[in-house]
C-alpha cells in the first residue's frame, strides 16, 4: 500500500470508532466528557510508559483505560459531592492532565512522548513505525491498534444496543427495570478512553475531539433513526479523514488538522441543507407558511 | 389495613443540601388508586425515586409485597415525568414502548416480533397506534405522555408509580389515561399518581396522600379530602382557592 493509503485508512479507523461513539456521547449529553477524558488519557500513558518503560499498545490502552475510568468516577464523585458537572468535569481532566504534563518533564526527560505529540498526533509518521503481523504482513501499529480499537467498539455497541439505548434515552426507566445503568456508564467511559488513545497517534488529544462530537452532531441533523445516524456519522468520519488529508496535502499543512476542519465544514453543511433541522428548509417553511 | 403491599417507615431523603422527607410512614392495601398531593417542593417526585431506590434514603425502610425493592422490581413499573427524558432522542412511539420489555428481553437479545406485537397492542390500548411509526419528537405532549403510559402497560406490573402524568396533557389525554388507570385498579393493580390538580382528585382517586415533607394525611379520599386537610398541607393561602374549585365542581356535576 502506499503512504497515502495507510494515512487514509489510518485516519478512517479513527473516523469510524469516533463516529460510533460520538453517537452516544452527544445523545448522553456528554459531549465534552470526550474533551475531559481526551486529556486526562495523557496521564495514563505517561504511567503506562513508566512503569513498563516502552511505548507499546496495548500497555498504553491498559494505562489509557486507567485514566478514563479515574477521569469518570472523579466527575460522577464530585457531582454527587454537589459540585457543578462541567466545573468537576473542568477540575478533573485539567488536574489529571498536569500530573501528565509535569512526569513528562520531570521522568522522561527524552522519551520519545512529547506534548506537542500527545496534542496534534502525528499522522505523517505513522506508516514509518510498522510491525509484522501473520497472514497480513508489514502493518503500521497505529493502524493495526485502531483495527483492534474498532472491533472491540462495534462488539460492545452490538452486544448491548438496546441496553446503550435505554440508558441513553431514559437512565431511570432502565434503573428502575433493574438495568445496571452506573457499570453501564462506566464501561462506556472506558470505551471511550481505548478509542480516544488509539486515535491518539494518529490525531492528538485535540483532535480525537472533534472526531468525536462532530461527525455525530452532524448526523444528528439528518436523521431521526439511531441505526442510521450511527452508520451516517462513521460516514461523515470517514468523509473528514479523506477529505482532511487532501486538503492538507492541497495547502500543504497539518493533516489532523484539516482533518478536524473538515469534520467543520461537514456540520456546517448539515446545519444549512439537512431537510428537517436545517436552516435552509427552516426558512423555506417559513417562506410556504407566510 | 388488611393487605398493605407497599409498606414504607421512617423513610427519610435530601435533594442537594435540604432535607426535603422526613418521618414518611404509610401503608398502601393492594387494588388502590392513591393522589399524592401536596404543593411544589413537598418531595412528591423525590418520595417516589427514593421508594425506587433512583434517589437516596436518609434512613427508614421501603418494603414492596414485604420484599425490598431490588427483590420486587419485576413487579413494579414507573412512570417518569414526561419531562424527564430528551424527546428529540432518535427513535418512534413503538421503540420506547418497546423499551418497558427490556427488562424481560434479558441481555444479549434483541426485541422479536412477539414484544413488537405486545407494544403495539399497548399503543392501541391508549388510542395510538396510528402514531406508532411516528418519531417521537413530532409527537404532541399528550401523546407522548400516552406513548408512556403504554410503555408502563406493557411491563405488566403490580404496581405502577406515576410522576404527574396528567400535567400539561389535552382533555382527550386526560380522559384516556383516567380510563386506563381505572381499569388497572379494577383488575387489582395498584396505583401511586403524583396529581397537581385538586378539582380532580375526588373523581378519579379513592385514596389520598397529603404531602408536604412528610406525610399530612393519608386515607380513603372520601374521608379525608377535606378543606382543612388542604390547608394543613398547602398552608392557609389556598383554602378560600380550594372551595371555590370545588364549588365549580360540583355546579358542573
Amino acid at each position: 500500500m502506499t503512504y497515502a493509503a495507510w494515512i487514509i485508512l489510518t485516519a478512517s479507523l479513527v473516523g469510524v470508532s469516533c463516529g460510533l461513539m460520538g453517537v452516544f456521547l452527544i445523545l448522553r449529553k456528554q459531549a465534552m466528557m470526550s474533551d475531559a477524558i481526551s486529556h486526562s488519557v495523557l496521564l495514563g500513558i505517561v504511567i503506562a510508559y513508566i512503569i513498563t518503560s516502552e511505548v507499546s499498545g496495548f500497555y498504553m490502552l491498559v494505562g489509557g483505560v486507567f485514566a478514563g475510568l479515574l477521569t469518570a468516577f472523579l466527575v460522577q464523585g464530585l457531582g454527587s459531592l454537589n459540585v457543578q458537572q462541567d466545573a468537576s468535569m473542568g477540575i478533573v481532566f485539567t488536574t489529571l492532565f498536569a500530573v501528565g504534563v509535569i512526569l513528562i518533564s520531570t521522568s522522561l526527560g527524552n522519551a520519545h512522548l512529547d506534548i506537542q505529540h500527545a496534542l496534534m498526533g502525528e499522522i505523517t509518521f505513522i506508516p514509518f513505525h510498522a510491525i509484522s503481523l501473520p497472514f497480513i504482513g508489514e502493518v503500521p501499529e497505529a493502524t493495526a491498534l485502531l483495527a483492534i480499537v474498532l472491533v472491540i467498539v462495534l462488539f460492545f455497541i452490538t452486544i448491548f444496543y438496546k441496553e446503550w439505548k435505554i440508558t441513553t434515552f431514559d437512565p431511570a426507566l432502565a434503573a428502575s427495570l433493574g438495568l445496571p445503568v452506573l457499570v453501564l456508564h462506566y464501561l462506556f467511559m472506558s470505551l471511550i478512553s481505548v478509542t480516544t488513545i488509539a486515535s491518539f497517534d494518529a490525531v492528538g488529544a485535540i483532535m480525537v475531539v472533534a472526531m468525536l462530537i462532530t461527525p455525530a452532531a452532524s448526523a444528528y441533523l439528518w436523521t431521526e433513526r439511531l441505526t442510521i445516524m450511527l452508520l451516517l456519522s462513521s460516514v461523515f468520519g470517514v468523509l473528514a479523514a479523506i477529505a482532511g488529508y487532501y486538503i492538507a496535502v492541497w495547502i500543504d499543512t497539518s493533516i489532523s488538522g484539516s482533518m478536524a476542519f473538515a469534520t467543520g465544514i461537514i456540520f456546517l453543511i448539515s446545519f444549512i441543507f439537512s431537510p428537517s433541522h436545517g436552516i435552509l428548509a427552516k426558512y423555506m417553511r417559513k417562506v410556504k407558511t407566510a | 389495613m388488611a393487605n398493605p403491599i407497599i409498606n414504607v417507615e421512617n423513610l427519610a431523603a435530601s435533594y442537594r443540601k435540604n432535607t426535603v422527607l422526613h418521618d414518611v410512614d404509610f401503608k398502601v392495601n393492594a387494588g388502590s388508586l392513591t393522589a399524592i398531593v401536596g404543593p411544589n417542593g413537598a418531595g412528591k417526585s423525590t418520595l417516589i425515586k427514593t421508594m425506587l431506590d433512583l434517589h437516596p434514603a436518609l434512613a427508614g425502610s421501603v418494603k414492596f409485597f414485604g420484599l425490598p425493592f431490588t427483590k420486587a422490581k419485576k413487579r413494579i413499573g414507573y412512570v417518569p415525568q414526561r419531562g424527564s427524558v430528551d424527546w428529540e432522542f432518535p427513535t418512534d412511539a413503538l421503540d420506547v414502548v418497546t423499551m418497558g420489555l427490556y427488562g424481560q428481553i434479558g441481555w444479549l437479545k434483541r426485541p422479536s416480533a412477539i414484544h413488537k406485537k405486545k407494544a403495539y397492542e399497548a399503543l392501541e390500548k391508549m388510542g395510538m397506534e396510528e402514531y406508532a411509526s411516528r418519531q417521537i419528537s413530532q409527537l404532541s405532549g399528550g401523546q407522548q405522555q400516552r406513548v408512556f403510559l403504554a410503555r408502563a402497560l406493557v411491563q405488566n406490573a403490580d404496581l405502577y408509580f406515576m410522576d404527574e402524568p396528567l400535567a400539561g396533557v389535552d382533555a382527550a389525554t386526560e380522559r384516556a389515561i383516567m380510563t386506563i388507570l381505572q381499569e388497572l385498579k379494577s383488575i387489582g393493580k395498584t396505583v401511586m399518581v403524583v396529581h397537581h390538580d385538586l378539582q380532580t382528585v375526588t373523581d378519579y382517586f379513592d385514596h389520598v396522600l397529603f404531602l408536604n415533607r412528610t406525610i399530612v394525611e393519608h386515607g380513603e379520599t372520601g374521608e379525608i379530602f377535606t378543606n382543612k386537610n388542604i390547608a394543613r398541607t398547602y398552608g392557609g393561602s389556598i383554602r378560600q382557592m380550594g372551595d371555590e374549585h370545588r364549588h365549580v365542581v360540583h355546579t358542573f356535576e
